[in-house]
């Protein structure tokens, strides 16, 4: 569905990705993981649409990607996904507001009545039925990420883009975290892409890790290369508790966290 | 406890607060007390008795000349003035604030301009002020806009430009327009800062009214100040400052109260 062929992200003199070749299939759930600084965050921006790849194409059902981001793809990141100056209910609400209304960007009458419906439906499905009235300031890391979360989902995206989503919450809560992304995964169909620095995260929720890294150093020009897919692993669901045993013996090959 | 650490109840707290302003007041009676005793007829610091008597005339009676009630028709030109000054500043501030905050290209293009025209003295434009609109009331609503909305678009462009990039990025995946993203992201959290920015430019405002009074004006609480110092009437100036400053702390009130009333979730805690 996704497909990404021969991107190469440079900033100037420093190559951060080279020769990137990709094709992520519809429903699949990819986790990304590699040591910081491997470019795990500018891949997710660049299938996002927010950075531009400095060569190669980037193809979503066969089509070249918009040069900016777009409701064809949704996104959570680590902070700052929700908008403060709106309720849990508004900020789920606005996607469908900002799709139905172009003027006014608001909804009235039965159309917003609808548009509540909807809204509703998808905040019970993260939990957060209870608190539709509440401000994101109100609410724990969590709850916010939920939000999120419900706010990326209601556009139905083709795909939703996870940029370390979890990694700023406490074990239990992430725990919780795995199982609620894991069952919206399984009911609406999604495609996820998801950076992680959790390795155990990566491969108890993906069905195919891809670890990013150099292949080639060069210590007298740290920026000449940039890093590629080292390890693309495809993963089934059964394979998810031998995986993470797995995940210990790449930690020792590659010195990564 | 360290001081640090030391929390002040309410009650205290309004107490601790009225301390020094009573300490001020007393340190005036007492100065104005021995000089009135050394010379009855002294002018330069009269005795609150005299500032009342002196104010009774301007609050209470109508002026045998104009007949009006100066004290008032004070007061209302210069809110007046300072409310058109401060209305049409916050209005464009709102505006070309947003747009210069949430559009690059805007930025690029008049960014520049708007800090070149906030470096100038606005006290030094005046006369061209007096020039081109007379010297009747345009130009000091003029002076007051001049002089501070440059500060309030840098303020609320500033503030909408530095919004986290994910939150702009994530209301382009929700399907947002250039004009949504300014009417439902950008406009709402720059409400709760052009409040602040108003607030912070009331000062201002009051020095560039009271600036523009004093040259060229016949009624306004700058003015009579200004008017009754040739005759070196502490007893009207003193009462005059002190409603000056009574005016100004009612406004700001007025606005923290309205911004947390309006803007509730920009002041909830944990942020």
């Amino acid at each position: 569905m996704l497909s990404l062929n021969n991107v190469w992200v440079e900033y100037g003199e420093k190559v951060v990705l080279e020769r990137i070749a990709l094709d992520i299939d519809e429903g699949a759930f990819v986790s990304i993981i590699g040591p910081s600084g491997a470019g795990k965050s500018s891949l997710l921006r660049v299938i996002l649409g927010q950075d531009q790849p400095s060569r190669g194409t980037i193809m979503l059902d066969g089509k070249p990607l918009p040069a900016e981001c777009g409701p064809d793809r949704g996104v959570v990141f680590q902070r700052y996904s929700v908008f403060p100056h709106l309720t849990v209910l508004g900020n789920t609400l606005l996607g469908l507001e900002l799709a139905q209304a172009p003027f006014t960007a608001r909804l009235f009458g039965s159309a917003r009545r609808a548009a509540i419906a909807q809204a509703e439906e998808m905040l019970a499905a993260v939990g957060l039925s209870d608190s539709l009235n509440l401000y994101p300031t109100e609410m724990s890391g969590g709850m916010q990420q939920r939000l999120a979360i419900a706010q990326a989902l209601i556009k139905r995206p083709r795909i939703l883009l996870l940029d370390e989503p979890f990694g700023a919450l406490d074990p239990g809560i992430r725990t919780d975290m795995h199982t609620l992304i894991t069952r919206l995964w399984r009911e609406f169909g999604l495609t996820i892409v998801m950076v992680t620095h959790d390795i155990k995260e990566a491969f108890g929720l993906g069905t195919r890790v891809l670890t990013l890294d150099k292949r080639r150093h060069d210590p007298h020009a740290p920026n000449r290369y940039g890093a590629g897919v080292i390890y693309d692993i495809a993963l089934t669901r059964r394979m998810a508790a031998e995986a993470e045993i797995e995940a210990g013996i790449t930690i020792d090959k590659n010195g990564n966290n | 406890m360290r001081w640090v650490n030391r929390t002040i109840g309410r009650g205290n707290a309004l107490l601790l607060g009225a301390l020094p302003l009573a300490l001020l007041g007393l340190t005036y009676i007492i100065a104005a007390a021995s000089r009135n005793a050394a010379n009855p007829s002294d002018k330069i610091l009269p005795l609150p008795a005299a500032m009342i008597e002196a104010m009774a005339v301007l609050v209470f009676e109508a002026d045998p000349l104009s007949g009006q009630y100066l004290f008032w028709a004070d007061t209302l030109a210069s809110l007046q003035r300072l409310g058109f000054g401060l209305g049409i500043a916050t209005l464009s501030a709102l505006l070309v604030g947003l747009v210069l905050g949430a559009l690059p290209p805007v930025r690029a293009t008049f960014g520049p301009t708007v800090t070149a025209i906030a470096v100038i003295p606005p006290i030094a434009l005046l006369p061209i002020l007096f020039i081109v609109f007379g010297l009747g009331e345009t130009a000091k609503v003029a002076l007051i806009v001049i002089g501070i909305t440059p500060f309030m678009i840098r303020d609320v462009a500033g503030h909408i430009a530095a919004l986290p990039r994910e939150q702009v990025v994530k209301a382009l995946t929700l399907g947002a327009s250039s004009w949504q993203l300014l009417l439902r992201v950008a406009l709402p959290q720059a409400m709760p800062r052009l409040i602040q920015s108003l607030r912070l430019s009331l000062g201002p405002a009051w020095v560039f009214l009271i600036s523009a009074e004093a040259i060229a004006a016949d009624v306004g609480l700058g003015y009579r100040i200004f008017l009754v110092r040739r005759y070196l009437a502490m007893d009207v100036i003193l009462p005059y400052v002190a409603w000056i400053a009574l005016l100004a702390v009612a406004i700001d009130f007025l606005l923290t109260r309205s911004s947390r009333s309006l803007f509730g979730w920009a002041h909830k805690a944990g942020h």
